[in-house]
């Protein structure tokens, strides 16, 4: 079956070559388009900027369900002690006051892709020429035995930042000095994967400082994990045997979460109890990514590569944590950089052109202490119809940096921080 | 979604036909300002750095690429992390991008 819209689509591939087939760009309404973005996180909040930066002329309506959003990026140096709760939270005033973006604070309930409509809560329905999601992640509820919504208010993933990462930081405070604290930590793929890593070296700097005698427990369902080496090399040298990894082969995996009792039961039946319990649960993509129809069988979006637009359903473009971009990791600034890839392709889909190559980039700052950073970067490209990491470029840290250069990108992390927050939300940190 | 498939199908097909249309025109044209979208994300919108990490924008095309070509070949002694990022791109590109950053007013 071929309708009028997968027609245009098709067409549309092969308009530069064959100029006879071009088609009116916007088959509905009058303004130069009407964008609806769901989700003001790193990806949306930066593609809903960046469409207005480029064609001021479109109507960008940005639906978003809170009023402040607070970053993950950083929630660890909250927990670590290195930064206050304010400091990582962002307004959306300078997309509504500078760049004219219809901010709607509600939460979209359903897409109606062949309609080109999106429903809200309030039960307001928006329409849309084009239509791009960045709703980040939802938990996978139930995927380990006994970790529900409640169980997390007890044993919390502090996943999103919010409520979660204050409770996180209620509990490690409240917590007495040579307590336990375990961390369950995801397979692949999860949202930020050094994101586990960081965190508990931030709590051994917070414990490290305030409760010296504690100890930290990693369970993994993963047998290797990102910047694993300079991890391992940095938690020996700042926290000693603070720090205790345990890997999938060494019965690792998480599979029963007993909140009430803080305990957790691994894959080969040893129960271990901790003082406070962090389950970063498997994930999936947001949602609203389900109902409009974009999600493969695994939960996540497949998207085109040059452009971000849905697979499964044309004029709707999704990025961020949702999507299937490996290699490129579910980062935030991945997700800035494919918000401004797909808000390029939009612009020009709607103005009747071809999208220009794409380009993204991804570094991801761990701190492990406020003078210790290091980093993995990476440069992406479209190579053979996939997203592919440019060869000879990218990579991590050096292993044998000295301390100097652990101190410089500690400073360069937080100038990062600044940079993408002001990118993103135009706020500072 | 009954869709799903017959426009995924379309979708391949349509690249097929534009992939054997690729030797006659250039599919896909570079665009400097989405090689340089990534940049802000440390160096600042526009390269206007709020923070700790130097602002490009406005330098002298001249110093950009020489700073540039300098980091892709490891010749700049304690770069933490632009030798790993210049190293992703063609002189073409580097080039576009210098350009880029020395046309935008500080
Ligand atoms: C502890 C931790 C540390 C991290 N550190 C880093 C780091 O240092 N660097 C880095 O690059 N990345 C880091 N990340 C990863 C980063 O947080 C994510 O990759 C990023 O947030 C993904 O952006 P997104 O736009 O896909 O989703 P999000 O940023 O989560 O945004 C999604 C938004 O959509 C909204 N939303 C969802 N569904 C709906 C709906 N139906 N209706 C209305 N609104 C909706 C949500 O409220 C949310 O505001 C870290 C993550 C964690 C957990
Ligand atoms: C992950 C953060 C990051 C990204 C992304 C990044 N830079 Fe940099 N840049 C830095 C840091 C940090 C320095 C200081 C040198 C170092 O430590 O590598 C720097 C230095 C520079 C300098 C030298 C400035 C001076 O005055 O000394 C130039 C030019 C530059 N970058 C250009 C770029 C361009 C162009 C891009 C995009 C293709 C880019 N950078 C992407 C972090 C970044």
């Amino acid at each position: 079956m071929v309708t009028r819209r997968t027609l245009i689509k098709s067409l549309g591939a092969v308009s530069v070559a064959a100029p006879m087939f071009s088609m009116p760009s916007i088959a509905r309404g009058q303004s130069a388009g009407r964008v609806v973005v769901v989700g003001g996180g790193f990806g949306g909040a930066t593609a809903a900027k960046y469409l207005k930066r480029q064609n001021p002329a479109l109507d960008v309506t940005l639906v978003e369900a809170s009023g402040r959003f607070y970053t993950c990026p950083f929630s660890n140096l909250y927990l670590g002690g290195l930064r206050d709760f304010e400091s990582i939270g962002h307004s959306y005033d300078e997309l509504t006051d500078v760049y004219g973006v219809n901010l709607v604070t509600d939460w979209a309930e359903g897409v109606d892709g062949d309609a080109h409509t999106v429903t809200l809560a309030s039960g307001e329905v928006l329409d849309y020429d084009k239509l791009l999601l960045s709703p980040g992640v939802d938990m996978r509820w139930g995927a380990i035995e006994g970790y529900d919504e409640s169980a997390a208010q007890l044993a919390p993933h502090a996943w999103k930042a919010g409520e979660q990462t204050q409770i996180l930081k209620a509990q490690l405070e409240s917590m007495d000095d040579g307590g336990l604290f375990i961390l369950s930590s995801p397979e692949n793929p999860f949202r930020c994967p050094p994101g586990p890593y960081e965190r508990v070296s931030m709590i051994a700097n917070y414990f490290t400082n305030n409760k010296p005698n504690s100890k930290i427990l990693v369970l993994d369902s993963k047998d290797a994990f990102s910047k694993q080496g300079l991890f391992e090399a940095g938690w020996r040298e700042l926290y000693g045997d603070m720090i205790e990894w345990v890997s999938l082969s060494n019965d690792g995996r998480v599979v029963r979460v007993d909140a009430e009792n803080l305990e957790v039961e691994t894959e080969f039946g040893e129960v271990h109890k901790a003082d406070v319990l962090n389950i970063v649960p498997p994930q999936k993509a947001g949602a609203i990514a389900d109902a409009a129809g974009v999600t493969n069988e695994g939960g996540w979006v497949p998207i085109v590569p040059e452009t971000f637009e849905s697979q499964q359903v044309p004029d709707i473009y999704v990025v961020g944590d949702a999507t299937v971009a490996a290699p490129m990791p579910k980062s935030g600034f991945c997700a800035n950089s494919q918000g401004k890839v797909a808000a390029a392709a939009i612009v020009a889909s709607l103005a009747g052109q071809e999208p220009p190559a794409p380009s993204w980039v991804n570094t991801c700052y761990s701190v492990l202490a406020p003078d210790y950073g290091i980093s993995v970067a990476g440069v992406y490209h479209v190579a053979d119809g996939q997203i592919a990491e440019v060869a000879d470029s990218g990579g991590v840290s050096p292993a044998d940096a000295d301390s100097d250069f652990r101190r410089r990108e500690a400073e360069y992390a937080v100038g990062w921080y600044d940079a993408i927050a002001r990118d993103t939300w135009g706020t500072g940190a | 979604m009954g869709i799903m498939k017959p426009i995924a199908g379309t979708l391949a097909a349509g690249t097929i036909l534009a992939a054997s249309l690729a030797g006659a025109v250039q599919a896909q044209e570079t665009d400097a300002s989405v090689l340089a979208g990534t940049c802000a994300n440390c160096h600042g919108t526009d390269g206007v750095s709020p923070g700790s990490i130097p602002s490009i924008a406005g330098q002298p095309y001249a110093v950009l690429i020489a700073q540039l070509q300098a980091f892709k070949a490891g010749e700049v002694p304690g770069a933490t992390i632009m030798t790993r990022i210049a190293s992703g791109y063609t002189d073409e590109e580097l080039e576009a991008i210098a350009r880029y950053f020395s046309e935008i007013e500080q």
